[in-house]
Order: structure tokens, then sequence, then C-alpha cells
């Protein structure tokens, strides 16, 4: 009797594990009762992730395209053909983090609509490889998102160059990116079972966010002015990382309880 | 069990306050430059001392919750929250009006702990829409913990991450308690004793609350049941519901009795 009742899940994970088409990498090691190990997991569920996103391409265009208006609509608010220094800064971020938003809000959409939770917890896997891998696929859109915005905030609005700014704000760019990546997988599979999840879930993000909007603006602002700075403030790179840190802690140890049904 | 001591307490909070309130109007001397404003100070001040402690509470309880998967302590993390929600409404107004009196405006962006403050409880604010948002009951209280503990971390990074972003420090008259002439520092630290005090009594009165209205609710599901059997099925009813009254089950519906019977059988 027991048998039976556990038979079924393993043979539905592997087919589940990656809700679409894809094969599964994980398939021949899942039917081993210990279950594959968390790089394993991670980079198969990454690979999903990455994979549904190219081929339905929800979340990164319509960030970047989000940007890039938002871009617009500050010239139009503003009355301003160019900016820098703080108000250079503040812009830069508000716009990515509210961009960043919109992929936070669609992360988990699919896994909580189209059983793809249920088909991960029938897996014999780690349960903390999903954050992992959710996270990894958030920060990747990130980046992509940069590579757009960054250089179009460049060419629309920042008075100073960018070339001078760049390895700078290369790095308040990763460790803000690692902030928004830990901190937003861990509010959209909080938000995304509620009722009204498009609605809680920038509202949790955004006051956890500011920290990181503090440190990342505070960072970039000296870079980003006419009269340029060397680097960034060291003690703000530092505060970001331990940000960073201290919440990729707490999203590693809560995750798992949101995973549990 | 839940309502044992809720006298006392109510007393003491009620005795504590009144000497507080005493020691604030007739015992603490005149502040030099604000004068009689500045006794705002020792309502404001435990006010938001007592609501950062509760939703630091709240997490610590929610974190005993998911260890234990006890519901008895998800109630005293939302409680802890809920009523740290309402001092934290009576800080932020307390404090503008301060703020007001003392430097002319509502708010000023330069004082770190009013904005440190003004986040948390823009985050604490999403607690309860988070809360009953998610039917589940299980669930609901499981996702309030996970954001109960991460928003009780939060509270001591962001005052961190603003107090950095302050160049300067606004200039205050009293920055903290340790510097205040002891009459003032005996004053507030009875003043904080007493909103303390009434933050545990108003705690133990939700929870005494909540706990008799889920008795009172089975209670009510248990008598509707019992006269819903007698009418239902005179031959079991009487039995039934003998039994259920010896034994103080909660019995759940006149079916589950019934088929409990012949699976009970093979055992005995």
């Amino acid at each position: 009797m027991k048998a039976e009742v556990d038979a079924p899940p393993r043979v539905k994970a592997p087919a589940d594990v990656s809700a679409v088409d894809g094969p599964a990498p994980a398939d021949a090691s899942a039917r081993t009762p210990r279950g594959p190990g968390i790089g394993v997991t991670v980079g198969a569920l990454l690979r999903k992730e990455l994979l549904v996103e190219l081929r339905t391409l929800e979340s990164v265009p319509g960030m970047a395209l989000f940007a890039v208006t938002t871009f617009v609509v500050f010239h139009f608010a503003l009355n301003r053909d160019t900016i820098d220094g703080d108000e250079a800064a503040g812009i830069l971020w508000v716009t990515l983090l509210f961009a960043a938003i919109l992929g936070v809000n669609r992360l988990f959409v699919a896994d909580a609509d189209q059983g793809g939770f249920d088909g991960f917890l029938l897996a014999p896997v780690n349960r903390t490889a999903m954050f992992v891998s959710k996270a990894l696929a958030l920060l990747a859109y990130l980046v992509v998102l940069e590579l757009v915005a960054v250089p179009a905030f460049s060419l629309l609005l920042l008075g100073p160059s960018l070339a001078q700014a760049f390895p700078g704000l290369l790095a308040v760019l990763l460790l803000g990116d690692i902030g928004v990546a830990v901190i937003g997988t861990l509010v959209a599979a909080l938000a995304v079972r509620t009722r009204a999840r498009d609605l809680l879930g920038p509202l949790l993000a955004l006051p956890l966010l500011v920290p990181v909007v503090i440190g990342c603006a505070r960072a970039s602002s000296p870079l980003l002015s006419i009269a340029h700075a060397t680097g960034p403030p060291a003690r703000w790179l530092l505060s970001l990382g331990l940000y960073d840190l201290v919440f990729g802690l707490i999203a590693f140890a809560l995750f798992d309880f949101l995973l549990e049904d | 069990m839940y309502g044992k001591g809720l006298r006392a307490l109510s007393i003491s909070t009620v005795a504590v306050m009144a000497i507080a309130l005493g020691l604030v109007f007739f015992y603490a001397p005149l502040e030099a430059e604000e004068g009689f404003l500045q006794k705002i100070f020792y309502i404001h001040v435990p006010l938001a001392i007592v609501a950062l402690c509760g939703f630091v509470l709240g997490g610590i309880f929610a974190i005993q919750h998911l260890r234990t998967r006890d519901s008895r302590w998800d109630m005293r993390s939302y409680v802890a929250i809920h009523m740290s929600l309402i001092f934290a409404v009576g800080g932020l107004i307390t404090g503008s009006i301060w703020a007001r009196g003392s430097w002319g405006h509502w708010w000023v962006w330069s004082e770190p702990t009013l904005v440190s403050f003004l986040i948390v409880f823009l985050l604490y604010a999403t607690y309860q829409p988070l809360r009953f948002a998610i039917e589940d009951p299980e669930r609901q209280a499981r996702y309030a913990s996970v954001f109960a503990i991460t928003a009780g971390a939060f509270v001591p990074l962001n005052f961190i991450a603003v107090r950095l972003s302050t160049a300067y420090l606004h200039p205050r008259v009293l920055g903290s308690a340790s510097n205040l002439p002891p009459q003032m520092a005996l004053t507030f630290l009875v003043s904080l004793l007493g909103f303390a005090l009434l933050y545990a009594t108003l705690c133990k009165f939700e929870l005494t609350a909540k706990h008799t209205r889920a008795q009172l609710r089975a209670l009510r599901r248990r008598a509707e049941l019992r006269s819903g059997a007698q009418g239902a099925d005179g031959w079991s009813g009487e039995a039934a519901a003998g039994r259920r009254t010896r034994t103080a089950v909660p019995a759940l519906h006149p079916s589950a009795t019934m088929a409990a019977r012949p699976a009970a059988r093979p055992g005995g």
C-alpha cells in the first residue's frame, strides 16, 4: 500500500520539474532514492527558467521597454535635457527598481498557475534549489535589463559621459542587482499565492529595498556627477554587500517554509 | 487559561501609567529650550521603542511558530505585530507633532530615526493585507511567520542603513536617555515601563479575546451538532452526544462518528 502511494510522485517528478517541454537533465538521477545534488537541481531549474523566458519573452523585453519609456517620461516630467549627480543616480535607480519589480511580479506566476510548484514538490530534490535558481534567473534578467537601460539612460538623459563612470558603476550595479534578486525572489514567493499578488509584491518589496536604493543611489551619485570622483565610496559598497549577504542568508533559511504544500 | 493574571496586569498598568503621567507633569523639570513641548518626549519615545521591540518580538514568536508548528505562537506573533502597528501609528503622530513644534515642520527627512521608523511602519502595514489575502489557515500562518521573521530582521538593518545615509545628525536636544538629567531619566524610564506594561496588557486582552472567541465557536458548533443529531437520527443521537460530552472530543459531523465505528472494530 505504502509503495503504491509513493510510486506516482517518483514517476511524475522528472516530467514536471521541467514544466515546459524541455528535456529533464535530472531525469536519471531523480530515480535514485537520495535524489540529485543541489548543484544539478539548480542547473536544471535555471535552464528551465531561462528557456521559458527565451521562448515566451514574458519578462525581460517588457522590463527593458518600461525602463526606456520611464526615461522619456522623466525627461518631460522634469523638463530637463541632461541630468547629473544625485538626480541622475536617483532616476537611474528608481527606474531600474520599478522595472525590476515588473520582473519580480511575474517570477513565480507560471509555477503557481500551471502546477510548477506541485511538480517541484513531488521531485526528490532540495527545496532551496528553487530559491537559488529563481534568484539567479532574476539576476540574469536584471543584467539584461541593465544592458539596455544603462546605455539608454546615458544616451537620453545623462550629462557626463558614461565611460568614466563605468568601472565603478559596474560594481554598484552588480551589488544592487544581487540585493534586488534576493529580496525580489523571497517577496515574489511570499506574494504569489495570495489573492492580491500583483499588489502585494511591490508593496512588500519596496520598503525592503529602501536600504538597497540608499546604498546604490549614494554610491553612484559621485560617479555620475560632472566633477567626476575617482570611484564609488567604499562604505556604500560595503554596506550594500553586507545587506545582500544578510538578506541572502535570511531568504535561504526561510524559503523552504514557503514551499511546504 | 489565557485570562489568568489579566486583572493584576491591568491594575499594575493603570498604576504605573498614572505614576508616569504624574511624574511627567509634576516632577520632571521643564526643558530650557523647548519648554512644555518637550514633555511629548515621554510619550513619543516610549511608544516608538515599545512598537519596535514588539515588531522584533513578533519575529521571535514567528521563529518559534516555524520551529514548533504550534499555532499559538503564530497567534502571539500576530497579536504582537498588530499591537505594535497601533503603537507605531501613535509614535508617528506624536513624532510629527513634536517635529512641528520644535523644528517647524510636520516632517523632517534629516532625522534618521523618524525616517527609519516610517519605512518600518510602511513594511509592517503590509502584514495584514498579506495575511488575509491567503485563505488556507495553515499556509496563512506559515507565510505570515516568514514575513514576520524577514521584517523583524529588517528593523535593525534599516535603522543602520538610514542612519548611514544622513551625513549629519539633526541637532537634537535629547539624543538618548544616557545624557538626560537624572529627574528626566527617571520619568522617562517609568514612562517606558508604563507603555511596555500597556502593550503587554493589550496583547494579553487580544489573545484572551481571540482564544475565547475560538472556544465559543467550538462550543456553538458542538451544540448545533448535538441538536441536529437528536433531530435527525434519534436512535444514535443521544448515545453519540453523551459520549462526545464525556470525552470532550470536538465532533466534526454526525457521519464521522458513524464511519469511525467499523474502523474501530478490528482494533478492539
